[in-house]
Order: C-alpha cells, then structure tokens, then sequence
C-alpha cells in the first residue's frame, strides 16, 4: 500500500540528503518527494510517497523520527487526506490539416479535466492539470494520441482533513 | 570576547569537562593544533599513529569512563581514515565527538587538496554531523554536539570545521544553561502504565528471562539490573555487549546467548515464556532464526530508540526509555507492591536451568603439549580476578575471551560488536589505559588482527602506556578458518598467515617487552611476568592452530539447534 508522509524539517543544508540517504540505505524506496519551504522559512516540508507493509512503514516512520533535523513526521495515509500532484504536459498539434480539429478536441479534454493551457505554439500546446495520482493518469492517457512530447510532474503533496494534524 | 575558531574549539572542549583528545594533525587542523598546544597541561593531546587508532583510542576512552570520547583529525586522508572509528562507535552507540579539519569554505566543492566530502562520507556512520560554515555557529554546533553524543541512544558526532573558520574571530560567549534542540528530544521516562503492565507480566510469568544489552552499560543501569535480578530471582543472559553488567560468577547468570552463547542461555531464550529486553536490539547473531527465536514468550523491549523496537522481533510491550529510569520506576513499583512476596514459584524453571547448565558447553581439554586459547584467557580472568579492563580484536580470540573471562563489572569490556573492526583491540586499549593509569589494560587479540594496527605500539610507548597485549597465535585468520572448516569444507581459501613477524622481536624494536610462550606450563609463568611488567608487554602465545569456538549456532540457525564441541 502506497503512504503519503508528511515531514516537517529544519531548513538547513544537507537535510534532504539525509532523508534520502536514510531510505537508500535501508532499502526502503521513495516514489516521489516534494520539497520546500514553510512560513519563516526556518523550516521545510518534505512530501514523500512510499509503499510497504505496517512494519516497514513503521520503521520508516522511526528512522525518520530519528534524523536530528526532522521535527515531526505525520503518515498523513492513517487518515482522511486531501493530495495533489501536478502535471505539465506537452502536446504536439503539428499535424497538418487535422490540426485544428485536433486542437479543439484538445480543448475538450483540458476542459473536463479542469486543466488549463498555459502555453500555445503553433505546433504545441502546454497543459497545466493537478489532481490526485487517478486523475492525472487519466487526463494524460487521453492526451496521448494526439503526441505528446514531453511530461513533468511533482511529486504529492498533501495536508490531512479538517482539524487533524 | 572575540576568538578565532580555533580558540573557541578549546574553550568549548574544556567547558564540556574534555581533558584528552586522541588525533593527528594535518595542513586544515594546523590551527586547532596550535591552539591546542597553546593550552598546555589543560588539554592534553595523544598522538596516535593512525587516525584510525585516534578513533579507537576516543572510543576505548569513552567506553571505559562512560564519558564522550575526543577525537581530532585533519582533512582528506585524516578524515577517511576515521570513518572505520566512526563506523564502529556507531555500530555499538558510543558517545564521541570527531573533530575534523576541512579545507578552507572558498576552496569547497573544488577538488581542492585534501578535500573530501567529509559530511557526505559520514552520514551514514554517525549519529549526527556538522559543516560549521560560520564561525559564529562553532561554539553552538560544538555544544550540540557533545549534548547529541551522549543523550538518548549515544553515538558519534562528527563536526567538520573548515581552516578559515578555525582562523577567524567571532564573539565568543561561555555556555549558559543546556542544549536545547527542538526536534531532539529523546524520551527518558517509561510510560507509568507500561511499566505497570511490565511488573505484571514479570509476576504472572513461569519461566521469565532477562535478556540484556549494551544499552545497560551505556545507562549505566547496572545496579538496578541486579536490583531487579536479585528481586525477583530471576536468570539472566547478556549480549556480548552487555557483559559486566551482571557478575559472571553469580548463579543468576546463564553466560552470553547468541551465535556463541552458552548451552543453557540458548535453551533458556528458546523455552521461556517472558523474555524481558533491556537494552539490547535483537541483533541476527542473537536471535539466530527470527521465527524460532524466544517462541514461547511474550516479550518486553526497554530502549530509548523507538527504531530498535519491533525492528527485527514484534514485542508484545514496548517501553521507550532511558534503560535506567526505566529500571528504577519498575524497582519502584515492585517495592511499593513487595512483588518478592507474590512471587510465584520457579522452582521447575530453575531446575531446567541447572540441567542445562550440567551439559557444560563450555568445556575444553588443556592437554601436555599445546595450548588452549581458553585456557589463557582463564589463566588470566584467574590472576586477575576478573578485574581487568579487556579489549580484544575480532575472531575467535574475542568470543572466548566473551565465554572464558568472567566479568565482574560493567565498563571493562571493550570490543566490537556490531563491525567487528579488527585492529580495534590495542587503540581502544591505549584509550583506556589513558583513562586509567593505574589500572591493570590488557588486549586479547589474534595474530590476524594485532597486525591491523600494530603501529599503536608506537604510541603506547611514547605516552609510556603499559597495556598488555596477548596474542592468541594461531596462525590463522581463526574464525573465518572455522567457517571454511565447518560450511566450506575445509578449503582454507586466503586464511592461512603462518607467515608472521617475530613479534617479540617487532614489541623489542618498539622499545615494549617481548614474551613468548609454547607450552601449557608456562602459560601462568608467562602471564604473571607479563602482567607484573611495569611498561608495555606484548606476549606471543603459540596456540592451537585448528581449534573452534563451540557452542556455535550456524548462521540463520535456530538457537536450540547450535552445534557443540567435540567433547560433546
Ligand atoms: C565475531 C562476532 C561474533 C558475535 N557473536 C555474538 C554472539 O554470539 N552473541 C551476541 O550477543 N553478540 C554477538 N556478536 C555481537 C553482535 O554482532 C552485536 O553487536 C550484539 O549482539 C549487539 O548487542 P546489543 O543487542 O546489546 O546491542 P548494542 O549494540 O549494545 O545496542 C544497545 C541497545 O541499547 C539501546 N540503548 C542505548 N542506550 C540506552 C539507554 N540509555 N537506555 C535504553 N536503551 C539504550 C540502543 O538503542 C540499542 O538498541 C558478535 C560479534 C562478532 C564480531
Ligand atoms: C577489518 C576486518 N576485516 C575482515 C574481517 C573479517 N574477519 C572476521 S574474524 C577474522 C579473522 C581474525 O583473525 P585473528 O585476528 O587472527 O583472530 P582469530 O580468529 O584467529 O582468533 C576476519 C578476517 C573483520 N572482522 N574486520
């Protein structure tokens, strides 16, 4: 099962090698990692996503604990979440005379995936959506047929519901 | 008042009660050494002959004091030939705290001369570590990390200071209150109504097992172990780094358990129905097979580093804690509930126990001709009543010096567990002796590994350190020589090291005293000599060559299924 944990570090230098570190060291894996700042900047969130069983996760939970510079480690997975990822994606539309019917259905699919363009060539378009992992796997599979050239994502970031910590 | 950083590094070691640095100097350290030099009788400075040894020597020092152990090293070369130190300290959680010299913060990232990346190679193999990038975060980082040494479950700090840091000045201010890390803060207390939960369990067991470790020495819990022992009567193992907590010679004690441990610890772990951890981490050469080990039990882990806890074994009840409070809030509520009162009966527990005990694994026979390695080391336990400080070197030598000599106290076994550092022996040796002058410091170690850092003889005779060092010779490289007997069928691949130096004569040529001894009687004679020598001995004790440590659970073995010795 795949979990999403929230770290909350001090904002020094070499604090992401040490948690990246920690998990190739110990063979735990990382799917995906977010980083940055918070509030006054004296501290960073670190987003990661990582699977496992309860006591691999466990450990993982301990171990990052552990490390002097983390404050506080939260398996935002344990409850209800909201988590977002965002995609770019480049489609090609240099297609000739299918061009602009190709754009148009493009324009479709950025509607009802509520994404937007955020950048128009002639020959492409770039496509900004954010959406849970389902969502964005779905947006992009039906954006392939008509080329795409390149794709980037974030990793997940996420914050637990309501008043939960 | 304005300080350079390397000022500051001195005052920061004596404000931390720092009286002994181990190290060498380089181009990056010159600074810090010239401070150091500065401050006279106030500091002093071992120069050992290899930083690996300054690290084993800090590490010697730290294990028999209990204090943080110092070393300082330069950049470069100096800093990697401290990782196997750093490595091994934080293998067996020891507080030191390593210096290291960096090349100036503008040559950083430049492929600079001697530059390594210090903190990067580190990581791993430390508790914590440090760039001091600003002179103005020195003393706080210097202070963070002595406090991140010895709290919580100890381990090395590393601090990389970079020569330019060392040469600028700063405002210095003198410590004021304790170190307050915010997102450090190990948790020292057990939960009241685990500890609870935990005299329970210890009333209603039958057959109730202690099992304990390093983290007793490290909390300095050992009178509270025999509290509690004693209490409630109950039988005791120890990890190999646990020995010295429990006297060896009171009938509690059932020996060491694990890969080498004794008939009836190993008996005693596999039929027991409470095992009750304290500070110790169910390490694979104690456990042997995870899902036959202690299968009866319920178990109780005490430790302060939650990670130990349920890592390898599920435990039934944790308790996060400073093994010594720990111990003292559950004393407290057996006293309060004269538990030793409702004791139930274990009479039955008992008696399997002594059956066990009659196997005597440990047996061996000292025939006319050649010499026993067990019977030197109990030549020795014998002649110095179990008092002594050990320090060994890694193979066989150093798992019957486990079984063989009968340890009286905590704090005066130092060896590696967790690396298994050949060439530990004599530097961590020397670093007690420093700690102790007076005291009687003997290395039992093995021709392979004596000759892993050999140059330390150097030191011990500058510093005029009269460590006593027994080589169990055996020419072989023993222990891997028993695996290859034993699993390998006895293809003895890269093992054989017959071909040796004369080591009396290579001890003469370092100005120490040389004995050497081939027979059984002249072990004692040889040992009393030895012992009585004022200066540094090294004695060469020509034993038998094919011998192995039994009882011996096979790798990945269950621990009732240990092989025993020939005479068995
Ligand atoms: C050749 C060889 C053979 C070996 N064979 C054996 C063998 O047969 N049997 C054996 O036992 N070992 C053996 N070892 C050693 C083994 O590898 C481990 O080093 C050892 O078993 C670990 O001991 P430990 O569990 O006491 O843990 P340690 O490494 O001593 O760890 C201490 C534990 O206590 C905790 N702790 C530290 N401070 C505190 C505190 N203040 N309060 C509470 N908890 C604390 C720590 O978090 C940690 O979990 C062998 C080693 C070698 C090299
Ligand atoms: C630095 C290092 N290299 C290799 C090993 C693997 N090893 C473990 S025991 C051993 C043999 C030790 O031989 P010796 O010191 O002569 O002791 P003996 O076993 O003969 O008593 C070796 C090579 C090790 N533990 N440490």
């Amino acid at each position: 099962m795949k979990h999403i944990i929230s770290v909350l570090v001090e904002n020094e230098a070499g604090v992401l090698s040490r948690v990246s570190g920690l998990f190739s060291a110990r063979g735990f894996n990382i799917e995906s990692l977010s980083v940055a700042p918070v509030g006054d900047k004296q501290s960073s969130r670190i987003t990661l996503v990582t699977g496992g069983d309860g006591p691999i996760i466990e450990q993982i939970l301990k171990q990052l604990n552990k490390l002097i510079p983390v404050i506080q480690v939260v398996n935002l997975s344990d409850g209800p979440h909201v988590g977002r990822e965002l995609m770019l994606i480049k489609v090609t539309t240099d297609r000739g005379a299918n061009d602009k019917s190709a754009r148009e259905e493009i324009m479709q699919i950025v509607s009802i995936f509520r994404a937007q363009v955020v950048d128009a060539t002639p020959t492409s378009l770039i496509i900004e959506v954010t959406g849970d992992n389902d969502k964005l796997h779905a947006c992009l599979a039906m954006l392939e047929p008509y080329g795409i050239a390149d794709v980037v994502r974030t990793g997940q970031v996420a914050l637990a519901r309501g008043n939960r910590k | 008042m304005q300080l350079t950083g390397a000022e500051i590094v001195v005052k920061c070691l004596l404000e931390q009660g720092v009286r002994t640095v181990f190290g060498y100097p380089g181009g990056a350290a010159l600074y810090i050494y010239d401070e150091i030099h500065k401050a006279g009788d106030k500091l002093s400075h071992i120069l050992s002959r290899h930083e690996q040894g300054a690290l084993h020597a800090a590490d010697g020092y730290a294990r028999a004091t209990g204090a943080v152990g110092v070393a300082l090293v330069t950049s470069g070369p100096g800093a990697t030939n401290a990782v196997t130190g750093l490595a091994t300290a934080y293998m067996d959680s020891i507080p030191l705290v390593c210096i290291s010299a960096q090349v100036p913060v503008p040559l950083i990232g430049n492929d600079a001369f001697q530059e390594v990346d210090t903190v990067g190679i580190t990581r791993s193999c430390t508790k914590h570590n440090y760039l001091v990038r600003d002179v103005r975060d020195l003393a706080r980082v210097l202070r963070e990390a002595f406090y991140i040494a010895k709290s919580g479950r100890p381990g090395p700090v590393l601090v990389d200071i970079p020569k330019d840091v060392s040469n600028t000045k700063t405002e210095y201010t003198p410590a004021n209150g304790e170190v307050n890390i915010r997102s450090y803060r190990p948790t020292m207390k057990g939960h009241p109504r685990q500890v609870r939960r935990a005299v329970e369990m210890l009333q209603a067991a039958q057959r109730p097992l202690l099992y304990t470790g390093g983290g007793v020495i490290l909390a300095n819990a050992w009178e509270e172990l025999r509290w509690l022992t004693l209490a409630l009567d109950l039988p005791i193992t120890h990890t190999l780094m646990g020995l010295g907590a429990f006297p060896a010679n009171d009938r509690h004690f059932l020996g060491m358990l694990g890969m080498h441990g004794t008939y009836e610890a190993n008996l005693a772990v596999s039929n027991c129905d409470l095992l009750v951890a304290v500070g110790a981490r169910f390490d694979d050469r104690v456990t042997g097979k995870i899902s036959a080990f202690a299968p009866h039990a319920k178990i109780i882990h005490i430790d302060v580093d939650p990670t130990s806890i349920s890592k390898n074994v599920r435990v039934d009840l944790p308790i996060v804690g400073d093994v010594r409070l720990v111990l003292e809030q559950i004393n407290a509520v057996i006293r309060e509930e004269q538990t030793e009162q409702k004791q139930i009966d274990r009479q039955a527990w008992w008696q399997m126990i002594e059956e066990w005990r009659k196997k005597e694994c440990l047996r061996y026979n000292q025939g006319p001709e050649i010499i026993e390695s067990q019977y030197v080391i109990e030549s020795l336990c014998s002649l110095t009543d179990g008092q002594a400080i050990i320090a060994t070197d890694v193979g066989q030598h150093q798992m019957w010096a486990a079984q063989f000599y009968g340890f009286q106290q905590a704090r005066n076994w130092l060896t590696s567990g967790g690396l298994g550092t050949m060439g530990y022996g004599l530097p961590a040796a020397m670093g007690a002796q420093v700690a102790f002058p007076e005291r009687q410091v003997v290395v039992i170690t093995g021709d392979g590994s004596i000759q892993m850092n050999i140059q330390e003889l150097g030191t011990c005779l500058q510093y005029q350190l009269p460590v006593k060092i027994i080589i169990l010779n055996n020419g072989f490289l023993g222990m891997v020589r028993q695996w290859q007997e034993l699993f390998y069928e006895r293809r003895y691949a890269q093992t054989d090291i017959a071909v040796a130096p004369d080591f009396v004569k290579l001890a003469e040529a370092y100005g120490a005293l040389g004995l050497k001894c081939n027979r059984p009687e002249d072990v004692l004679p040889t040992l009393r000599q030895g012992l009585a020598h004022p200066g540094t001995v090294l004695m060469d004790f020509q034993v038998q060559r094919e011998s192995n440590v039994y009882p011996m659970v096979p790798a990945g073995g269950a621990l009732q299924d240990m092989i025993l010795g020939e005479l068995l």
